[in-house]
């Protein structure tokens, strides 16, 4: 791999090779200095054009749990502030001497831009509507760890804001290639425009479809979709579609729940749920920085097997 | 100015076609002979093996002056156009400010006088493009104007859009012609809502946006009467309504852009916006039935929408970087290719739709572009090579922009001499002023 981009570009074959390299990052996590020297050396550089908490200090943890030195430009600091291009703030940086560039940013393909201008290793750190490639992989690597190698034949339920969602997009492409059933559920406004070809079901009534899912996949809706008439009120919406405490005892019980935050506790996922025996919820932000350290491995490592 | 013979060549207009030589004098067109003797002093062209045709027009450019003279200027701009044939153009209104002013026109105009093709200009439907109050049709008529559209926006008002229909009857030789794109079904868009548009997660502009003011403006000109020019058109399903309502008689013209019969959607999985533009590449379907409507003549010409962008503005992520392409110097090259070289259109229908079809929907016709090859019409010409091969270098385009998709392209057919009211502009692919 070059880059990661999309989820899109990757093969089962090499969706597994990096989640086999993250169960190799988890238990450098696990050790008492949960550090090695793998990328001692290298730049990593967070290039972030949009807020994120979670997902910059995961990439940055990994980095750093590698040995590799991190410099971070977000946008609230940034000369892009004062107008500079997209191209020459990722020229200006390269300038500096860097090794892997992890780019977010609100508009789709952002990040393939930027590997067209730049020698350095991208990595898709969510763009716009398109991808959240990692996501997808931290979310495969948690429910791998609970149900064994492969998603083969797992019912993913994927509930919420899907046409608007990146995450969803990587987590259908990367859970159907390893051989999940994935349905998307919520109101048609939310569902993607155009769906021919994709390897899902749609179902418009969770209550439906719940007691035949292995996960239940919670996606934020924002208040602003109100104002675009794509729900008449949440009220209503979290009445159909929120994972109710009621909902979470209908469900297989073996199911399991998971949410790529931020969440709201509530009505969208009730508190029950979330601190429940279901919820992966933490597992999948400690599951991050293993699955990032694989990708920043695979790009800028060495290339052997790490000790 | 010394008389002009145009040696060897083929004559292709609207008349017909012949072999034959053409002699050029005081600005016109002076004899048109299979052989000519050659009078003392005069430049020869040569023309041995190319098309002797009317000055292409092209009635949808953008030259960006005033306001944007950082991506074009009408000097860059009509040098460009020359290049690419034309003898004529229809600038839009869009510029900063936008023509919906007498004193603006004029300048602009006057801006034009010495340009290698003849510049025009649309005028705003509304003041400011708000699509609210009119914009004063009646002054900018008697400048000249006879295209007036909001371009770039679509007068959304179906009440604005009948009282300029209807405002418009009063001045002879004028069209309404507009951008068709609901804003509210475009609103956040920024390419074609589809497949492609679903799985790249950028935010679409459906073709019913385009279908549905369409159809609504056609019930509008049947109303009033009104004369009603669709701009860059881009669906199947609006080639269908035009050709339904021009066979009932209502007073449509339409016409198509280069990159709507050429490329698709698909382009947009690049992310690079060079292959951004309003209205957005549609489906296979539709670049079909765009050809479709170009062969039966429901769509009646070809215009370019050239809308150049500085490139630094180009250098974003494609939600970010602002709409639109270059045109004015590929749109023969690629329309010979797709249309002409495959067998699709004869030669004559394919320059019809770039040179005298598009000229009498702006009324440039009676300024003397579009018209046959015949002694005593002005000498608005230009001489096509149509088997030279070349390959599409955005370096060395002469507008001031680069954003063109056909970089890398081998194209078919090229344009060898541009005269304009007499005068040898281009000469061998090369400007002379």
């Amino acid at each position: 791999m070059r880059d990661l981009l999309s989820i899109a570009d990757l093969d089962r074959a090499q969706i597994e090779a990096l989640l086999d390299g993250a169960e190799h990052m988890a238990d450098v996590l696990g050790r008492d200095i949960p550090k090695v020297p793998a990328l001692r050396g290298k730049t990593v550089v967070s290039l972030f054009y949009e807020d994120s908490t979670r997902t910059r200090l995961s990439f940055e943890t990994a980095a750093k749990r590698l040995g590799a030195d991190t410099m971070t430009f977000t946008l609230g600091t940034s000369s892009v502030k004062k107008g500079e291009s997209l191209l020459d703030t990722a020229r200006t940086i390269e300038a500096m001497g860097v090794d892997a560039m992890v780019v977010r940013h609100s508009a789709a393909g952002a990040p393939h831009r930027v590997a067209g201008w730049v020698d350095a290793a991208v990595v898709n750190a969510g763009d716009g509507r398109h991808e959240h490639p990692t996501q997808a992989l931290l979310d495969a690597f948690t429910l791998r760890r609970h149900r064994g190698p492969g998603l083969d034949g797992a019912r993913i339920a994927i509930v919420g804001d899907v046409r608007n969602s990146r995450v969803a997009r990587s987590g259908i492409a990367c859970w159907h290639r390893l051989g999940a059933q994935v349905t998307l559920v919520g109101p048609p406004t939310l569902m993607p425009e155009r769906l021919d070809g994709w390897p899902v079901a749609v179902s418009h009534d969770l209550d439906d479809v719940l007691t035949e899912l292995d996960v239940v996949y919670v996606l934020r809706v924002q208040q602003e979709r109100l104002g675009q008439a794509l729900l008449p009120s949440l009220r209503e919406y979290y009445a159909r579609y929120g994972v109710t405490t009621a909902r979470s005892e209908r469900m297989k019980p073996d199911a399991l729940v998971m949410h790529p935050g931020p969440m709201i506790r509530g009505p969208e996922i009730a508190t029950e749920v979330v601190d429940g025996g279901r919820s992966l919820i933490r597992e999948q932000v400690a599951n991050g920085v293993a699955v990032r350290m694989a990708v920043l491995w695979d790009l800028i490592g060495s290339g052997g097997r790490l000790v | 100015m010394s008389d002009v013979v145009i040696r060897g060549g083929r004559v292709v207009d609207e008349a017909g076609e012949s072999r034959a030589d053409v002699l050029v004098r005081d600005g016109a067109v002076a004899e048109v002979s299979a052989s000519l003797p050659l009078p003392s002093g005069a430049e020869v062209l040569d023309a041995e093996g190319c098309v002797v045709a009317p000055g292409l027009v092209d009635i949808q450019v953008h030259f960006r002056e005033p306001g944007r003279e950082e991506a074009e200027t009408i000097d860059t701009g009509s040098r460009a156009a020359a290049r690419g044939g034309m003898t004529a153009v229809v600038a839009m209104p869009n510029t900063q400010p936008p023509l919906d002013d007498a004193k603006v026109v004029a300048a602009v105009l006057e801006q034009g006088r010495r340009a290698p093709c003849l510049v025009t200009v649309a005028g705003c439907i509304t003041k400011g493009r708000a699509g609210r109050e009119l914009a004063p049709l009646g002054e900018l008529h008697d400048l000249g104007v006879r295209v007036f559209t909001d371009d770039g926006d679509c007068v959304a008002d179906a009440n604005v859009m009948r009282r300029a229909f209807e405002y418009a009857l009063a001045l002879p030789g004028s069209v309404i012609a507009q951008h068709a794109e609901d804003p509210a079904l475009v609103a956040g868009g920024h390419m074609n809502e589809g497949d492609w548009s679903a799985k790249l997660g950028i935010p679409g502009r459906p073709g019913e946006a385009e279908s549905t003011i369409v159809a609504r403006d056609l019930a509008l000109a049947r109303l009033t009467g009104g004369r009603y020019h669709v701009l860059h058109m881009s669906t199947a399903t609006a080639t269908e309504l035009v050709r339904a309502a021009k066979a009932e008689g209502v007073h449509v013209t339409a016409e198509a852009s280069p990159q709507h019969f050429t490329l698709t959607e698909a382009e947009c999985a690049t992310f690079d916006p060079v292959f951004k533009m309003n209205p957005p590449l549609r489906t296979d379907a539709d670049v079909a039935a765009i050809v479709s409507g170009l062969v039966d003549g429901t769509i009646d010409a070809i215009a370019t929408d050239h809308a150049p962008h500085a490139p630094e503005t180009k250098e974003l992520p494609f939600e970010e970087a602002p709409p639109g392409m270059l045109g004015v110097e590929t749109a023969l090259a690629v329309a010979l290719t797709r249309l002409v070289d495959p067998g699709i259109m004869p030669l004559r229908d394919v320059l019809g739709a770039l040179s005298w079809r598009p000229a009498r929907i702006a009324g440039l016709d009676a300024l003397g572009h579009g018209l046959p090859v015949a002694a005593g019409n002005p000498a608005n010409l230009c001489v096509i090579d149509p088997a030279h091969r070349w390959v599409v270098d955005p370096e060395r385009l002469a507008s001031k922009s680069r954003n063109t998709p056909w970089a890398g392209w081998e194209l078919t057919g090229k344009v060898r001499h541009t005269v304009l009211r007499g005068e040898p502009v281009v000469v061998d692919g090369e400007s002379r002023r």
